[in-house]
């Protein structure tokens, strides 16, 4: 029942403002499939074009081999869940997770059947009769969810599950919507803008900003390899500085200040002097209190958070960078020492000096190569 | 896919709506003005208009009608704003008894309600005698403006009342502890803080109130003799002693309809400089009121409501008393009951019931369709309806009646005197509260609970019989139950509309009343009060909330 989904060319505008231009991507069959992005980046409504809410203005939209551009919402087979729930206020949670089914000529026991099945599955079989204002958040969510996949959709859409929960519950909900994914196998676009919750549940992110995928690939690689400054500022924390490329002996260099790192791993046709944006995480800077080696900088203020300790530093320029430290019994390095930092060349991102590229290698990215929107004037509309 | 446009079902139904308001509502307010303008040989003329400036006798009218009825809304306003403050902010005892009595003198049926006190403090009234006779105390007269004021003020200050507990409700507490925290409290807190936060409210309150003062027909009919309004003046030009004057009763209309649209616009400006809206997420706590100030505040409360609840409660202990047709006479029986049953009772009570029910059934399928179009189907067609569908607020009934006989009286629409012209009237004048109703609760609905039906392969005709309707099933009760005891207490359009086949309850009552048949009178009036204080108890069990939409 796994499905493929893609996306050929998508284009979507209201009135004359294109919310995406042209969008392609490929969900693979049981694929747990996250869109991630900020708030008005198109994730939701690209969720909604394939749930068949929103108009489809250019574009194909394919399950498996069949093209859903035009066909009902009612009869593409999706279940959906919403950010608010929507679950029907009337009806009790056994009437919820059975009103799907009672669309489908199906007797009454197998109805009942098929409802007690996700009820157990979802662990709200003891819910069955309780109203929906009488239930919490992490109940109606499961209820949501039981609903979706009780008539056995060929493709599940998340939009936003689990933002109107509590932190601690929204860290809970995600491994029971995980499990269930892995349970049974459906294929899942899963949108969110928060960057630890799609780590946390997706085989595969895509990586959203005005409407066009910046990067698509797994967690992992995402974070360590982002193909450009947006996704290496959106996904976790980044320093970024401007810096150069030189090129010593043969081997690359990126050179911030005075102090020059060998980057073995640019890419061959970035080998050449020019100015990059280095993007370094707090967790790729190493302060120590021993002056002379990398780069000098002052401490300007800490913040204590039990496993990490976080510095705030500023480098003469002015510059200030963030960098985190697994906590120590030693005390906390006060405000106004002088100290100096190194990065790890192994981990730093650089990139072109306009943001639009990593120059590394190992970025692995399966989302149509990006060029620029003007240049796509071509679309169908 | 979002290319193609075929004409859908909603698109129709829209413009099925737009036809019956253009034939049930635009087109009688156009031969109203048609009317109005039009001279007995067809030729334009401003001779009516001219007429009613040129005599004091007619222009004093509306100059009468809008005195007192802004004297009304401040009234109101002075008695109302106080109860509801005591109310919101303390623990009154008994406070639920004030809250559903104050709410029946409000829906009763405005000329029950006048003639009651006329009984009370009329010429012959009980009180009035009891004070002259034993403490040779002269209270004045109940009739003309005081009277008009008195009788309305008293009925009217429960709209102020509910309308002022919704807004006191929604002001946060932490907005007072913050006024206090800045040293603002007391009295200085009450007029700097919480009545201006209270302001839209008490702008809509008094909007409300004085478009119920300025269309009231029953009260200044009875007790406003020498005092005469607009409404009354309608009806006679319509049906007075000086002979029918369709014409003329048109411009009269034409003008009270151009003075209340004044009036709605001067409010809605009013109320966009106070451009804001609150709610509180922490409701101020009531507190235990103490002391001599806890004294007058119960005083007060029980005072104000027991006097509006008065005439209510007298009509009720009439009908039972004997009575020879003009005087009641000592001791208790069932004999007016049995008078009524011989003049049309039953045909009264059908009538109303039937007539009632259908109307409101009509305004029910309305109000869905509409509700369902204005909130889900955003479009200028359907912004157009929604207008249109608040027209009938700054419609006074009677001017409406009038519309409605010029529309329909000849071919091809002859319907006056006909069940279906009060039903037509009845579904305008009352449909906007189920609208309103309906509109409001739909809004609060997210799409989303509707997608989730639509992704789950139900059809569109599916979702909205089976989730649309059903969710919105608690604001089209509510605001159908406001309707229909509007539609029981309905005069000023029926006085103009109904004949002796279509009578209802309260034209029963008023023919009694103005024959001088008191003991009739007071039964059909008890009937009516009964019927409509059941139908509000109804209301407050079904909507479980205090926050009446009127």
């Amino acid at each position: 029942m796994s499905v493929v989904i893609t996306i050929k060319n998508a284009l979507k505008k209201f009135g004359d403002n294109v919310i995406i231009p042209d969008l392609s991507l490929t969900v693979n069959p049981g694929e747990f499939f996250t869109l991630l992005g900020p708030s008005g980046c198109g994730k939701t409504t690209l969720l909604r074009m394939i749930a068949g809410f929103n108009s489809i203005e250019g574009g194909e939209f394919y399950f498996d081999k069949r093209l859903i551009n035009d066909l009902d919402p009612a009869k593409r087979n999706i279940g959906m869940v919403f950010q608010n729930y929507a679950i029907f206020p009337h009806l009790n949670v056994r009437k919820n997770v059975e009103f799907g089914l009672t669309n489908r000529k199906l007797s009454k026991s197998a109805i009942r059947t098929q409802s007690e099945k996700f009820l157990k599955l979802m662990q709200i079989h003891e819910l069955a009769d309780r109203m929906p204002a009488n239930l919490s958040g992490g109940q109606q969510q499961r209820v949501a969810l039981a609903r979706a996949l009780c008539i056995e959709p060929e493709v599940l859409l998340m939009d936003e599950p689990l933002s109107n929960l509590d932190a601690k519950l929204r860290v809970e909900m995600r491994s029971v919507i995980k499990n269930i994914q892995n349970t049974v196998g459906i294929t899942t676009i899963y949108v969110t803008h928060d960057q630890e919750e799609a780590m946390a549940v997706s085989d595969r992110i895509a990586v959203m900003n005005k409407g066009v995928i910046q990067h698509i690939g797994s967690p992992k690689s995402i974070y360590q390899r982002p193909a450009n400054i947006f996704v290496a500022t959106f996904i976790g924390r980044s320093n970024v500085v401007e810096g150069e490329l030189v090129i010593k002996g043969g081997i690359p260099h990126m050179k911030l200040y005075d102090y020059e790192v060998a980057m073995p791993n640019v890419k061959e046709e970035y080998r050449t002097p020019q100015k990059i944006q280095i993007s370094i995480r707090p967790e790729e800077l190493s302060v120590s209190r021993e002056t002379g080696k990398g780069i000098r900088a002052t401490i300007k203020d800490s913040t204590f958070l039990g496993l990490n300790t976080h510095y705030f530093m500023q480098i003469d320029s002015g510059l200030q960078l963030e960098s985190i430290h697994e906590s120590t019994i030693e005390s906390i390095i006060s405000p106004g020492t002088e100290v100096s930092f190194t990065v790890n060349a192994e981990k730093i991102n650089l990139f072109t000096a306009d943001g639009s590229a990593n120059i590394l290698e190992g970025v692995s990215n399966d989302a149509v190569p990006f060029t620029n929107v003007a240049s796509r004037s071509h679309v169908a509309v | 896919m979002g290319t193609k446009k075929k004409p859908d079902r909603w698109t129709i139904l829209s413009f099925s709506v737009l036809g019956l308001f253009g034939l049930f509502l635009l087109y009688p307010l156009w031969g109203l003005l048609r009317q109005a303008v039009l001279s007995s040989g067809g030729e334009l003329t401003l001779d009516y208009f001219k007429r009613f400036f040129e005599y004091r006798y007619y222009s004093s009218t509306i100059i009468n009608s809008l005195k007192v009825s802004t004297a009304i809304t401040l009234v109101t306003l002075i008695l109302g704003i106080p109860i509801s403050y005591f109310y919101s902010f303390y623990q009154l005892k008994g406070a639920k008894v004030l809250f559903v009595a104050s709410l029946l003198c409000a829906m009763s049926a405005p000329f029950i309600g006048a003639y009651s006190w006329v009984l009370l403090l009329g010429r012959s009234g009980v009180i009035t005698k009891f004070f002259s006779d034993y403490l040779n105390i002269n209270l004045g007269s109940i009739y003309g403006f005081n009277g008009i004021l008195f009788v309305q003020a008293l009925k009217l200050f429960p709209l102020v009342f509910i309308y002022m507990n919704g807004a006191f409700k929604s002001i946060d507490n932490s907005l007072m502890e913050a006024s206090a925290n800045m040293g603002t409290v007391g009295i200085k807190r009450f007029f700097t803080v919480i009545l201006k936060l209270a302001m839209p409210t008490i702008l809509a309150a008094s909007l409300v109130v004085f478009m119920r003062a300025f269309a009231d027909f029953g009260t200044p009919l009875l007790i406003g003799e020498g005092y005469r309004t607009f409404p009354v003046e309608i009806y006679n030009q319509y049906l007075g002693d000086h002979g029918r004057d369709y014409n003329f009763a048109a411009a009269i209309s034409v003008i009270a309809v151009v003075l209340t649209s004044a009036v709605f616009l001067l409010q809605k400006w009013a109320t966009s400089r106070y451009d804001f809206s609150i709610s509180a997420m922490n409701p101020v706590e009531k507190k235990k009121p103490k002391g001599l100030m806890g004294i007058l505040m119960h005083l007060y409360a029980y005072l104000l409501v027991g006097v509006a609840f008065l005439p209510q409660a007298y009509i009720v202990y009439l009908s039972f008393r004997n009575s020879d047709l003009a005087v009641f006479l000592p001791g208790y029986s069932l004999n007016n009951y049995r008078m009524a049953a011989d003049r049309l009772l039953g045909r009264s009570i059908y009538n109303t019931l039937v007539l009632g029910v259908g109307s409101l059934a009509l305004i029910i399928v309305l109000a869905i369709i509409i509700a369902y179009l204005v909130v889900r189907r955003r479009s200028l067609l359907n912004n157009f309806i929604d207008t249109l569908s608040m027209i009938p607020y700054i419609l006074p009934g009677s001017v409406i009646g009038i519309a409605l006989v010029i529309a329909f009286s000849d071919r091809p629409f002859a319907l006056t005197g006909t069940a279906a012209i009060m039903i037509i009237a009845w579904v305008i004048r009352r449909m906007p509260y189920t609208i309103r109703s309906a509109t409001a609760t739909l809004q609060l609905i997210p799409m989303n609970v509707e997608e989730a039906a639509t992704s789950l392969g139900t059809s569109k005709p599916k979702t909205f019989a089976k989730i649309t309707v059903p969710m919105m099933r608690n604001g089209i009760v509510s605001g159908a139950i406001l309707s229909w005891i509007t539609i029981v207490t309905e005069l000023s359009s029926a006085i103009i509309l109904y004949n002796n086949r279509t009578i209802t309850l309260t034209m029963s009552t008023y023919v009694a009343i103005s024959r001088g048949n008191d003991g009739l009178a007071a039964a059909f009036a008890a009937i009516t009060t009964v019927v409509t204080a059941i139908s509000i108890i109804i209301y407050l069990a079904v909507s479980k909330s205090e926050d009446v939409q009127l």
